[in-house]
């Protein structure tokens, strides 16, 4: 990839044949939409969208890697919650306090989770289910049950409402390279191959001598980061820490990441898939907000919730049946 | 060191009920009025939903599964019946129409469990996944049907589900126990049963001994679909009023706890539906003592993640015994 000349298709297809849905999916919807509306194309169609989508990708990123060791992350969306709470409050102090706070903050539950799965031997589900409701717990009591008003004056706000170079928004550019960075892990670190090999058959890598609990923390751990960064996106970019926020984003993010090919039950995945199938997912909203506002037809959001699932049937059928055929 | 955890997790085979009496104990002692008829009846008609669906969890959980639908569905059953009894058949044929608005929302949610047993059971899509689907859908359908409004509503006979008393207790909490009882049999006295419990347990050697595994499966997400149906109904005739955003929401979660706390192991195999019940009571007894005693709901939510933690590491003793 960092040499991009040698980068061939057939490989890449019959190496992750689970991701080509994804890819499918979203070229035909971005053609679709150019072709139907006129601003779809638009400087400020794209920017907001990935703007707006850029926590949703992050935490897909972070569940990508724990999904990769087979466990899973349901505390993404009350971690987010919480640290949202702490940058807002951190906020005077400005982003390059509040930032590292936050994220500290997420790795912290991380952590947390990780003990409890590697340590107590705790299922991933239940584990990070009771952090999910207990991050949720906390983040009511450290805000009181309110929304906390970020501080304007500092330079807090900039991540979430600025762009750089006044083109791209602040918070996509570190989103990619954030993602630049863990796709160079996952794909050529000892740590990276680790993860996938824990996922792929976790006994066989313990008898091989692989630090699979090492593995494990890292995912949980970042898979926390990822969240808290998700929140200070939140607090920045709406001006308020949301302790009520985040219901409902793991599952966003799992099917996210499984959109994008990964398997549930680990091993095989790619950070790049995962990004597109959290882009698809958006895309199917900002879709039908287009639909909407022609003015043609209505859809009112509840539709958009039948939609998107029927969405996601679709992509997974569509899945099922190129690993059958890949199989036979 | 070792002898103590050992000791504990002995405990832990118990811990469910030592649980409990340690909570009633302390609410006995502590929190006001807790010896009051009143008190009971509040508790049961709250816990009452909890259990029904943790009851079709579990049986989902026993096969190796998840169900994150339940809510979803609970808000769609709940939606349907107002519909029904509200319309103009309903109200020209009162009783067909109770009838109908009683079986219909059931049908429903049991379509909805075999939606969701099929793609688990023949395209092979993990749980989680496959009622993720209705997850998000669901709830959007039972929107569309109401047009997102809430729904009220004046049925006295329809109301029963939620607001009877029978013996001076809550109508549905007696309905919790008869399907608790009936599923204990079935699980314990059936082959649906015993082949529930080999799926879970091992699901190759069940396919291979040519157990119907297809069937079993979509028979427990059917059967949990079905309870979920049915606690949407109760939820709805508690409040009068049927409000599609709100009605089961988080209940998944609920129910897994539940189920959890109660014993079933999420790799499947076992399926305590007493125990369900059991984790559904603690559950609620939790929120029930802290609220009583006037502490914030949201340190309930603190405690009931430190009660499940707990309530799983002891009891994984027990799994380290049978294996």
């Amino acid at each position: 990839m960092l040499d991009a000349g040698s980068f061939d298709l057939r490989l890449y297809v019959s190496r992750n044949p689970q991701s080509i849905a994804v890819w499918v999916a979203m070229v035909a919807l971005v053609i679709f939409g150019l072709i139907r509306y006129d601003n779809f194309g638009g400087a400020y169609n794209i920017t907001s969208f990935l703007n707006y989508n850029a926590m949703f990708i992050i935490i897909s990123v972070g569940m990508c890697f724990v999904i990769l060791t087979g466990g899973i992350d349901l505390s993404v969306g009350s971690v987010a919650a919480f640290t949202s709470v702490i940058a807002a409050y951190l906020s005077p102090y400005g982003i390059e306090i509040a930032l590292p706070c936050a994220v500290v903050a997420g790795l912290a539950f991380g952590l947390f989770n990780a003990s409890c799965i590697v340590y107590l031997g705790i299922p991933p589900f239940i584990a990070t289910l009771a952090t999910m409701i207990g991050a949720k717990g906390g983040a009511l009591v450290i805000s009181g049950a309110q929304t906390v008003a970020v501080d304007w004056g500092s330079n807090f706000t900039k991540l979430g409402m600025e762009k750089a170079f006044s083109v791209f928004p602040w918070t996509i550019v570190v989103v990619a390279a954030v993602a630049f960075l863990l796709w160079l892990i996952l794909e050529k670190t000892t740590l990276g191959r680790t993860v996938l090999a824990v996922g792929g058959g976790e006994d066989a890598s313990v008898m091989m001598g692989l630090k699979v609990n090492r593995a494990k923390y890292f995912a949980y751990a970042l898979s926390g980061g990822c969240a808290g960064l998700a929140g200070v996106f939140l607090a920045s970019g709406f001006g308020a820490g949301q302790p009520l926020e985040g219901i409902g984003w793991e599952l966003s993010a799992i099917a996210a990441v499984v959109v994008g090919g990964t398997l549930l039950t680990g091993g095989m995945g790619s950070i790049p898939a995962t990004i597109a199938g959290a882009l698809l997912l958006g895309l199917v909203f900002n879709i039908l907000n287009f639909e909407n506002g022609k003015g043609v037809i209505s859809i009112s959001a509840y539709w958009q919730m039948v939609i998107r699932g029927a969405f996601l049937f679709a992509v997974i059928l569509f899945q099922a049946r190129v690993m059958k055929t890949k199989q036979q | 060191m070792e002898y103590g955890i050992t000791s504990l997790r002995r405990l832990g085979k118990h811990g469910g009920l030592i649980a409990l009496a340690i909570l009633l104990l302390f609410n006995i002692l502590i929190t006001p009025n807790f010896l009051q008829l009143q008190t009971l009846s509040v508790n049961i008609s709250q816990v009452a939903t909890i259990a029904i669906v943790a009851m079709g969890m579990t049986l989902v959980i026993a096969t190796g599964g998840i169900d994150l639908s339940v809510g979803a569905v609970m808000a769609l059953s709940g939606a349907l019946a107002p519909l029904i009894f509200g319309s103009q058949f309903g109200t020209d044929y009162p009783t067909l129409g109770l009838m109908a608005a009683l079986c219909v929302p059931m049908i429903i949610a049991m379509l909805c469990g075999w939606f969701n047993g099929a793609i688990v059971a023949y395209i092979g899509v993990q749980p989680i996944i496959a009622t993720l689907i209705l997850f998000i859908s669901g709830r959007g359908i039972a929107q569309v049907l109401t047009n997102g409004n809430l729904q009220t509503f004046q049925n006295p006979a329809f109301s029963y589900l939620g607001t009877g008393k029978v013996l001076g207790l809550p109508f549905q909490g007696w309905l919790a126990l008869v399907i608790a009882i009936i599923l204990s049999l079935v699980i314990s006295r059936t082959t649906f049963g015993r082949y529930l419990l080999a799926v879970g347990g091992n699901e190759r050697a069940a396919s291979l001994s040519g157990g119907p595994v297809h069937k079993v499966k979509i028979g427990a997400y059917i059967v949990c679909s079905a309870l979920a149906g049915l606690a949407g109904l109760v939820v709805v005739a508690i409040n009068s009023a049927s409000d599609a955003a709100r009605n089961g929401e988080l209940m998944e979660l609920d129910a897994i706890a539940a189920a959890v706390v109660g014993g079933a192991l999420l790799q499947g195999g076992r399926a305590p539906i007493f125990g369900a019940i059991l984790g559904a009571v603690i559950i609620q007894l939790v929120k029930y003592t802290l609220l009583a005693n006037g502490i914030e709901d949201e340190y309930a939510l603190i405690a009931k993640a430190f009660i499940i933690l707990a309530a799983v590491y002891l009891q994984m003793g027990r799994r380290v015994k049978h294996a």
